[in-house]
């Protein structure tokens, strides 16, 4: 029937639309986090973390995160004009992770082998071959592993791994960088928590990526918004036209019952249990096919799945129902005053 | 005659007509408004991701090694080369120039700084422009920190640029007792503290100052250390990532027409001389991923509200027609061929999707501009060529709407449609 059938398609693209609204967010928030850190964690001294930080921090994060310690200091080069460098430790695996935008032509895998800046490559090491650094007196030989670029001050440094940086210098990491996942709720619940476990730190979120972030995905939500709304809207309107002709169509069956003597009331109940019925059935099948779209839709640009969301079944169900009824009744009502006899002739 | 069909069924069955032309007018509207959202907000998104601050960099390309940790810069200041200030407003020269929303040069020196309680410390002082007018050509334009960096904020005000007035860190602030309307000296000038600048970074323990006064500071006038550029481009592929060298002149042309990061720092190394322009990944690379996400979803969402407009227009068009199906039958039984009936109702349904889409794109014209207002604060433009395309999809729609339902009310037998039985 094609009022089962208007039911079906404006519930499936109600769903549809619903689900991914209540799921954008989240999806977004994760693209999100590719722009690295919106958590720092520092000594309030500016000195080095307590041993342990690192541990600390995954262990609150639990899973929710990516947690990347840095640890710097200034070498110098052996002998020559005694370039003064800024090198660096940190976990490359983590780091990797977190900042996605390094610019990486391989990644150090044996000790004591570096990533050298695209800058510091040119002026530390124009001809190429290892470097030769020396820090308090400590003399180091660093294997140039690869170059990293990021138009950034990281383009200046060398980095090394923490534990040949932390044998070399004897400097443990004074700064933590976290990607924490969440709505900025959830950040500032973490960075709370954070500041609990490590007292003698400062935590504070990345204005500038917590700000920046909070602005495009709102207007991003607004758009959706209108435009979910506007969607929903013409799908309850087509429902109500469909509907509405088709218990007019219905008109000699109305007029039948009357004429045998049923009662308005009973033939109100009989149109509305009718209607109701249809609203049910097309919104549980809208539904589950509006799931479907949804997760098209969600493999299509996301590349990751859309969870259904359960709770706005009821919604759905509640909606067809309630436009089903009200396109129902409404018909009924302008007949009522129409004598039987006149719809039964024909007019 | 044909003509005077058509002409007395939309006089005699004004109401039906006026439903059915509601019902395509809906369906156009919600098309228009979707479609000018989703073809718009890309360049709408665009911008709002400028408030992740600046996605190029510009440094002398015989710069000495940067050495800094944590926003101090370990480097006497006086080391390096530099850029001249004298070249900037070359900026808004280049091709792109109405792309760069800004840019702000950056020259930072180490002071020592005597508070008005006579107590001393060192800090870094950073040069730049705060909303600083500028000229190039015949083009005038405002730029500086409170375009490139939107997540300074400051209490009361900025400092006006090229005046012996300076905003302090609320860091270093706080620690030294620092208010606004506060003097302190550095190198025996006497600078009125304008306000207290507050950024969530390094800077909360420095001093941003006038970009002329770092430069009298250090004795250096016109120099400018590195210049940072807000501009709105779009997001690489692998055609943007190659070598213009390798390029022949049609792929550099085209490679040079578009706004592709790495284009825009090339020709902003073509303005300013022995300069070396490039990409901040963090924020360059990143834009473009987001920026394409959020383009998909609005796409794949303008589908489905086509499709569900298009649905609601047929309903409509398809319950117009059927309930027409006594007339046809009577039509038919005075003798009308089944072409001619057709070509009657068809041209009926073309001329609702054609009005009805006319007033569709209007009101979908206004919608758009609303949710513009709205989301964006700013006029959502309609193209003048969505018209056509919306009403040639109107029209095209209520045909097919209107074929199935008019095929089958042809295929009723007349007897039944006169007897009001069908």
């Amino acid at each position: 029937m094609t009022a089962l059938l208007a039911v079906v398609v404006a519930a499936a693209v109600t769903t549809a639309m619903l689900t991914l609204f209540v799921d954008v967010e989240s999806k977004l928030r994760k693209e999100f986090r590719n722009y690295g850190a919106n958590v720092v964690v520092v000594a309030r001294d500016g000195g080095p973390l307590p041993f342990g930080s690192l541990e600390t921090v995954d262990t609150v994060l639990d899973g929710h995160g990516i947690a990347v310690p840095f640890a710097y200091a200034v070498a110098r080069l052996q002998g020559g004009t005694q370039q003064a460098f800024v090198v660096a430790g940190t976990d490359f695996e983590r780091a990797r992770k977190l900042n996605s935008w390094w610019q990486v032509d391989s990644w150090p895998s044996t000790p004591n082998s570096a990533l050298v800046g695209a800058r510091a490559n040119s002026a530390l090491r124009p001809q190429g071959g290892p470097i030769y650094a020396e820090f308090n007196g400590r003399p180091l030989k660093i294997t140039a592993a690869g170059t990293l670029r990021t138009g950034a001050a990281e383009d200046s440094r060398v980095y090394l791994p923490l534990a040949d940086f932390k044998a070399w210098t004897g400097v443990e990491p004074s700064s933590i960088e976290i990607a924490v996942i969440g709505s900025p709720a959830e950040i500032e619940a973490t960075v709370a928590k954070i500041g609990n476990a490590l007292p003698q730190a400062e935590v504070k979120p990345v204005r500038r990526i917590v700000e920046a972030e909070a602005n495009v995905l709102g207007k991003t939500q607004k758009s959706l918004l209108a435009s979910v709304a506007i969607i929903i809207l013409t799908a309850a309107l087509c429902v109500f036209a469909t509907l509405t002709t088709w218990v007019l169509d219905r008109r000699k069956d109305f007029a039948v019952m009357k004429a045998l003597g049923a009662s308005q009331r009973a033939v109100n109940a009989l149109f509305a249990a009718e209607a109701a019925a249809v609203g049910a059935i097309g919104s549980i099948v809208g539904f589950l096919t509006g799931i479907g779209i949804a997760a098209w839709i969600g493999r299509a640009n996301f590349h990751a799945a859309v969870t259904p969301r359960f709770s706005v079944f009821p919604l759905v169900l509640a909606g067809s129902v309630v436009v089903a009824l009200v396109s129902a009744i409404l018909p009924i009502l302008l007949l009522r005053r129409v004598q039987p006899a006149i719809i039964l002739r024909g007019e | 005659m044909f003509a005077r069909l058509i002409f007395e069924s939309f006089r005699r069955q004004q109401r039906r007509k006026l439903l059915a032309g509601l019902a395509v007018t809906l369906g156009v509207s919600v098309a228009t408004a979707m479609i000018a959202v989703a073809t718009n907000i890309g360049d709408r998104i665009n911008s709002e991701l400028r408030s992740y601050g600046a996605n190029l960099a510009v440094y002398p390309d015989s710069d000495a090694l940067e050495v800094e940790i944590g926003g101090v810069n370990l480097r006497p200041a006086t080391d390096g080369a530099y850029l001249a200030e004298s070249d900037l407003p070359a900026i808004k020269g280049t091709f792109w120039r109405h792309n760069i929303t800004g840019f702000s040069p950056m020259m930072p020196v180490q002071v020592d700084l005597r508070t008005p309680q006579g107590k001393s410390a060192r800090v870094e002082l950073i040069g730049t422009y705060f909303r600083k007018p500028l000229r190039f050509g015949e083009d005038a334009f405002t730029t500086g920190v409170t375009i490139t960096h939107p997540w300074w904020r400051v209490s009361p005000a900025w400092p006006t640029d090229d005046s012996y007035e300076v905003a302090i860190g609320e860091r270093f602030a706080s620690v030294h007792g620092l208010k606004p309307g506060d003097v302190v000296t550095v190198s025996g000038l006497n600078l009125k503290v304008a306000g207290i600048v507050s950024t969530g970074g390094p800077e909360d323990h420095a001093i941003i100052a006038p970009l002329s006064l770092a430069q009298q500071i250090l004795g250096k006038p016109g120099a400018v250390r590195r210049v940072l550029v807000s501009a709105l481009t779009v997001p690489e592929d692998d055609f943007a990532r190659r070598d213009p060298k390798t390029m022949t002149p049609e792929q550099y042309d085209r490679w040079y027409c578009t706004p592709y990061v790495n284009a825009i720092a090339h020709q902003i190394m073509e303005a300013i001389p022995r300069s070396r322009a490039e990409q901040i990944r963090q924020v360059a690379q990143n834009e473009g991923i987001v920026l394409s996400r959020i383009k998909g979803l609005m796409m794949l969402v303008t589908v489905a509200a086509l499709i569900a407009s298009a649905l609601a227009v047929s309903a409509a068009m398809a319950t117009a027609i059927f309930e027409r199906r006594r007339e046809i039958g009577l039509m038919k039984a005075l003798g009308a061929g089944n072409t001619s009936i057709g070509a009657m109702f068809f041209t009926e349904s073309a001329l609702l999707g054609l009005f009805g889409g006319l007033a569709g794109f209007i009101f979908g014209s206004m919608l758009a501009r609303q949710i513009g207002l709205w989301i964006f604060d700013t006029q959502i433009a309609i193209q003048p060529l969505l018209l056509p395309f919306v009403l040639g999809i109107a029209i095209f729609v209520t045909f097919a709407g209107s074929a199935a339902s008019i095929r089958r009310a042809m295929s009723f037998d007349p007897v039944f449609a006169l007897r009001g039985d069908a």
